[in-house]
């Protein structure tokens, strides 16, 4: 009951400055909002970077060569011949399909316009699917048109839509570099993960990019596929095995290539944008911290404001505790409601993106800062509740 | 003093000084022993009495009534209230001394702003930890008593000057204190609302009630049945009006405000 009292008290002592409580809350609001948001907005980031690792395909490998320049063997290139042996090997069950890549950049031509797509990429059928890249219109070219070397393009969303506009680009000839080559499909857009755009991208049969651009000199990836996600470390295995065989190398220490998954080059990534959330969260943290010194500035004043109420009610028998608890009650008070609109701001303003990213709520960071701003109404506010619990009554009566 | 029973306040030897060494100041001295040391004041209040502490500015009455109102601690000696030593009591157990045992009234009312006469005078009820319904029913008969019970409703700046302080005595009695303690409790009134006012503590005193009044004015100072005049923070003359038993000399003479 003294309890309920207590509270009772604090609500008659909030209202009775509205403007300064609804502005003491404004600061814990914006704090807890902020919080909320901004970690949204970093767990968001960190959430397409997931869906862009499942996007690429959780079962393909990358093979690269190892640039280990200045060691005394120079590293032998990777070549098709390499991709050749890993696609023919018999004891390889978990390789599915191979790729490989050559990726070069050059300016491509429609009519008088002239567009430089991110990447023109040479390579078979299998990356398609190794790559997850998926058509939209039109088609993949096949391992015919890699046989022939014909001079046949599929365009990355963007590349097509700076390219063509709303013209529809299948069949038409867009000329890169002197080559023409004829449009048979567009890719599904996958969407920027903030870093590059992957759909900003020409892909042509291998032998028709080295023909025109790289020479039939070396490739720059060999992409892999395992036959499911599962298997990747067996398809590694099995990888490395064949390509130490043909590169002629005894010490698996000593490789010239590297096997990558998109997995392991995405987690460096992701753990990229969990710094980056962290940096978010330390920001709003601080603004949390601000709207708690508020709180500490709005109950020093209320209290000498009180000190004579505070005296009269010492005087009627108030006990220590019950002075304290009122204006703990009276910090504390301020601090729910103002986390609780901050928690509500927070919630509400996840629901736009912010630059591009759509913001994801942390479950935990509502109950956290929630939490978090409530004990700071705890913390900030006992400084001054203590003040005015231990008043001399005799002092406070007598406070003008 | 009076039937044997053990007076309601006995302070022996108090004295209050402020500041240290050279620089000390006696409020409360009472007489001077022969090496110029202060004895302390004694007093011993009976229950039923109704005595006015007068004296004029810087006499030492303002320290007497916060020493016998539990604001302030003596320096030295001894203060018995209701039988109890309350020198060695801590801060907790004054505060429920000042709730359960005396009724403050002052000269500035001292009301808490924004609340209504009756969650005043429900205040110390509920520091006492009283139910609320019990605290309700309370606080309306001390209204009623003060004959305010129509006004219950009204916050502070609603009130006149009288009914605030009728407020404020009504809040000092609700716990049934021991003793009433009222400094100065005319002293922002006019004469009609004085009148009210002083009217209200005789009747309370002609129940029983043990009051002591703070006061400059010898108007107030004849309601009571015994007066002590202070001078210089010690007893100069202690002066009885009328028997402790009896009623207050205002109303055994038929003046009723």
């Amino acid at each position: 009951m003294i309890a309920w009292q207590m509270i009772r008290f604090a609500v008659g002592g909030l209202a009775a400055n509205k403007v300064r409580s609804a502005l003491t809350m404004l600061g814990v609001l914006i704090g807890v909002a902020s919080v909320i948001l901004l970690l949204a907005v970093g767990n968001g980031s960190s959430v397409a970077v997931k869906e862009s690792i499942t996007s690429l395909g959780t079962n393909s490998l990358t093979v690269s060569s190892s640039a280990s320049r200045g060691s005394v063997t120079a590293a032998k290139k990777l070549t098709v011949e390499d991709a050749k042996a890993l696609a023919s090997a018999t004891d390889a069950p978990a390789v599915k399909s191979v790729a490989p890549v050559v990726t070069t950049s050059g300016t491509a031509l429609y009519g008088n316009i002239s567009y430089q797509p991110g990447q023109i990429v040479g390579t078979y059928p299998a990356y398609f699917e190794t790559a997850n890249q998926k058509i939209a219109r039109g088609d993949y070219f096949s391992a015919d048109d890699v046989l022939n070397s014909r001079k046949v393009a599929v365009l990355g969303s963007t590349t097509a839509k700076e390219l063509f506009a709303a013209e529809d680009p299948i069949g038409k000839k867009i000329t890169i570099g002197g080559t023409p080559f004829t449009v048979t499909g567009v890719l599904t857009t996958k969407g920027s993960t903030g870093f590059n755009d992957p759909d900003d991208v020409v892909i042509a049969p291998l032998p028709t990019v080295q023909n025109a651009f790289t020479g039939f000199g070396s490739v720059n990836q060999i992409l892999v596929q395992a036959t499911s996600a599962d298997t990747t470390a067996e398809a590694q295995a099995d990888i490395t095995r064949i390509l130490m065989g043909t590169h002629a190398v005894k010490d698996p220490a000593k490789v010239d290539f590297r096997i990558s998954n998109q997995t392991s080059l995405l987690s460096a990534r992701e753990s990229t944008t969990k710094t980056f959330t962290v940096l978010l969260g330390a920001v709003a943290a601080i603004s949390l911290l601000v709207g708690g010194i508020g709180i500490t500035n709005i109950m020093l004043v209320t209290v000498t404001e009180r000190t004579r109420e505070i005296g009269i009610r010492k005087a009627l028998g108030a006990p220590r505790a019950v002075i304290l608890g009122q204006f703990l009650a009276e910090s504390t008070l301020l601090s729910v409601i103002g986390a609780g609109l901050g928690v509500l701001a927070g919630i509400v303003g996840s629901h736009f993106s912010v630059v591009g990213i759509k913001p994801v709520v942390i479950p935990e960071s509502v109950l956290g800062a929630f939490a978090i701003a409530v004990a700071i109404g705890l913390f900030f506010g006992s400084y001054p509740a203590n003040r005015a619990a231990s008043l001399r009554p005799i002092d406070a009566l007598r406070h003008e | 003093m009076s039937g044997g029973k053990p007076p309601v306040i006995q302070i022996r030897r108090v004295t209050k000084s402020y500041g240290h060494g050279d620089a000390v100041v006696h409020a409360l001295r009472g007489p001077l022993g022969p090496d110029g040391a202060p004895l302390g004041v004694d007093l011993d209040i009976a229950e039923g009495d109704y005595v006015a502490v007068m004296g004029s500015s810087g006499s030492g009455k303002s320290t007497l009534m916060n020493i016998l109102g539990c604001l302030d601690v003596p320096t030295a000696g001894r203060y018995l209230l209701d039988g109890a030593d309350v020198g060695h009591l801590d801060e907790g157990q004054l505060a429920l001394v000042r709730n359960r045992k005396i009724g403050f009234v002052f000269q500035s009312f001292n009301l808490v702003p924004r609340t209504t006469a009756l969650a005043q005078v429900e205040l110390p009820l509920a520091y006492a930890g009283v139910k609320a319904g019990e605290r309700r029913r309370r606080a309306l008969a001390a209204l009623t008593l003060v004959g305010l019970a129509e006004r219950a409703g009204h916050k502070p700046n609603q009130l006149s000057g009288g009914q605030q302080q009728r407020v404020a005595v009504a809040r000092a009695l609700v716990t049934a204190p021991a003793m009433l303690l009222a400094d100065e409790p005319t002293g922002n009134l006019d004469s009609r609302s004085t009148e009210e006012v002083l009217g209200i503590i005789d009747g309370l005193n002609a129940r029983g009630r043990t009051v002591v009044v703070i006061t400059h004015e010898d108007e107030v100072a004849r309601h009571a049945k015994r007066v002590v005049r202070l001078v210089d923070g010690a007893i100069v003359s202690d002066v009885r009006q009328a028997p402790v038993d009896g009623p207050p000399p205002a109303l055994a003479a038929g003046v009723v405000a």
